[in-house]
């Protein structure tokens, strides 16, 4: 029991930094109803080019501002596939995952990049969970970082452009009929959120003190986890643009909090990817579910 | 001010599939022209519709709005100059975004979409206006869903919104196939307010004959991706259903195939 309440805080600190990441899957995922398998190559991009820069002696925060302008290009990329040349999404998430595996390898030289705490100047990290001052406390700065996030992005999306890209996820051919370049804010929402992963990315390298090729690995499934979970839980209560941001980021703590109870209990670590993604299938089958069986006529589709 | 100077459009060239859809489509509409469109299955109504709106490229011809030549202009910029409302009540509103929204959204067509809020105090004011004369009770429910709204009202309020930053040109596909006859009713009604009120220039899809014959100033007849029967003024006000059929019957050579426009004679 000690072991689990010692692990908890460092729980609630990952599941922060993926929280800010669930909130870029929200974006593509919910707002502009695209299922974007980029993250799974911009996270590890942010991590890499994050870690590098870093290496080469830059500052922290300049370190992360790259990796954000790196995961918005990799969006770009995406998204001019998606729009310029007419690939499904899904498909042009693939494409661009596959080659951000070989960038992020080139970024880093090696598969795996390694950051000493002690030498540089790491906005978070796991030693700063305990015994360290309450503003250098990594659950503060990752909590207020995504504070103001959500605050960036609730005012975003009440803007014209804002309010015209979430017309082009819920009916693209109204928002053309409106004078909306669909296109363009495909691409921009692609860029906004893998902007946000990779900046979750960066946060993640530091925290577990490298960067690696493997780190984005399932990061989608993840990410829509959280999104589910914040959902499921804060669904009925939250109905406010900024606080549904704010119940992808609690969702994604309880994902991590749970996962450290699973861990807690016993169970085979390299099984863990496959819970994920079962414990997701059936949250994301869970609509249609209830539309074939749960009916008042009750009858099959 | 609408120019359609002998467009044609093909889809699935070359295929087994191939479908002349416009075939040499020319049509002048001068301002305050309120055109009702009527023609079998398949006669290409839709199609000038859509030719017009820049949902695909046209193959050859030339589409001028108000002196502006927008034939290679993309969908969203044509929007500038058109009003849409189409037959899905669906496809006209934002069902996730609440009624002022949608609004917004609508008074911005044709402008670029800034950093500016994209709802402002003084432009409520006007949509609580516009909405109470709706006479739908939508003004007390503007921050709703619009996914909330039956499809009457959902159709009563892309009408309003194609309106709401007055179109050069208005085009309406079908726009009250969808609805039970006493919503569709009260659609047309509006429609007409509203082209009437605002002096529009109008294109109107139907499958009603009798709406074709009494509203607007003018009807023309397609078949095969052509205009084989255009008529304005006295003359129009005085055709019957029957003639309707007959002309058409003269002009193609054949039976009128469209069955719901049988039924709804």
């Amino acid at each position: 029991m000690i072991s689990l309440m010692n692990a908890l805080p460092g729980a609630v600190a990952q599941g922060l930094i993926w929280g800010i990441m669930a909130i870029g899957v929200y974006i593509t995922y919910r707002v502009l109803d695209i299922a974007d398998l980029t993250v799974d190559g911009s996270l590890g991009t942010g991590g890499a080019v994050c870690i590098m820069l870093m290496l080469s002696g830059h500052n922290v925060w300049v370190s992360m501002a790259g990796a954000l302008l790196a995961g918005m290009l990799a969006g770009m990329a995406t998204g001019l596939l998606h729009t310029f040349m007419g690939i499904p999404a899904i498909l042009s998430g693939i494409l661009t995952q596959l080659g951000l595996y070989s960038v992020n390898l080139k970024t880093m030289g090696k598969a795996n990049q390694a950051i000493n705490v002690d030498k540089f100047d790491l906005l978070v990290s796991l030693r700063f969970i305990k015994g360290v001052p309450f503003f250098q406390n990594t659950i503060l700065v990752v909590a207020l970082l995504l504070i103001l996030l959500i605050g960036i992005l609730y005012w975003f999306f009440g803007t014209e452009l804002g309010c015209s890209l979430r017309a082009t996820g819920c009916n693209d051919k109204m928002a053309r009929a409106q004078g909306i370049n669909t296109d363009f804010n495909r691409v921009l929402g692609l860029m906004l959120s893998n902007g946000l992963v990779a900046f979750a990315g960066a946060l993640l390298s530091q925290y577990q003190g490298f960067a690696d090729i493997n780190m984005g690995r399932g990061a989608i499934v993840i990410g829509l986890a959280a999104v589910i979970i914040g959902e499921a839980v804060f669904g009925r209560i939250f109905r406010n643009f900024a606080l549904r941001l704010l119940a992808v980021g609690f969702g994604s703590i309880i994902y991590y909090l749970v996962l450290q109870v699973v861990i807690w209990m016993g169970i085979d670590t390299d099984l863990l990817k496959l819970l994920s993604a079962a414990v997701v299938a059936v949250f994301l089958g869970i609509p249609t579910w209830k539309g074939r069986y749960m009916s008042r006529a009750g009858k099959r589709r | 001010m609408l120019e359609i100077q002998n467009i044609a459009k093909t889809f699935n060239m070359g295929t087994v599939n191939e479908k002349k859809a416009l075939q040499g489509l020319s049509l002048t509409l001068q301002d305050g022209d309120f055109v009702t469109v009527i023609g079998g299955n398949g006669a290409g109504k839709s199609t000038m519709l859509n030719a017009i709106a820049g949902v695909w490229p046209v193959d050859e011809g030339k589409i001028i709005i108000a002196g502006n030549d927008i034939t290679s202009l993309p969908e969203y910029k044509r929007a500038a100059f058109l009003g849409r409302v189409f037959q899905d009540p669906m496809n006209g509103t934002a069902a996730d975004m609440n009624i002022e929204e949608n609004l917004a959204l609508a008074l911005r067509r044709g402008s670029r979409r800034t950093l500016k809020l994209g709802i402002n105090k003084t432009e409520r004011k006007l949509y609580y206006d516009t909405l109470s004369r709706l006479g739908l009770g939508l003004q007390g429910r503007m921050t709703s869903k619009v996914g909330l709204l039956s499809g009457g009202q959902r159709q009563a309020l892309t009408l309003l919104m194609a309106t709401l930053k007055q179109p050069k040109l208005l085009l309406l596909d079908e726009h009250t196939a969808a609805l039970d006859p006493k919503t569709a009713k009260k659609v047309l009604d509006l429609t007409q307010e509203m082209v009437e009120k605002q002096h529009l220039t109008a294109l109107m899809v139907t499958h009603n004959m009798k709406d074709a014959i009494q509203i607007g100033n003018r009807l023309i007849m397609m078949h095969e991706g052509r205009i084989i029967y255009d008529v304005a003024g006295e003359e129009k006000k005085k055709l019957q259903v029957e003639d309707l059929l007959r002309k058409f019957e003269e002009a193609s050579g054949e039976e009128f195939a469209n069955d719901r426009m049988m039924l709804a004679k």
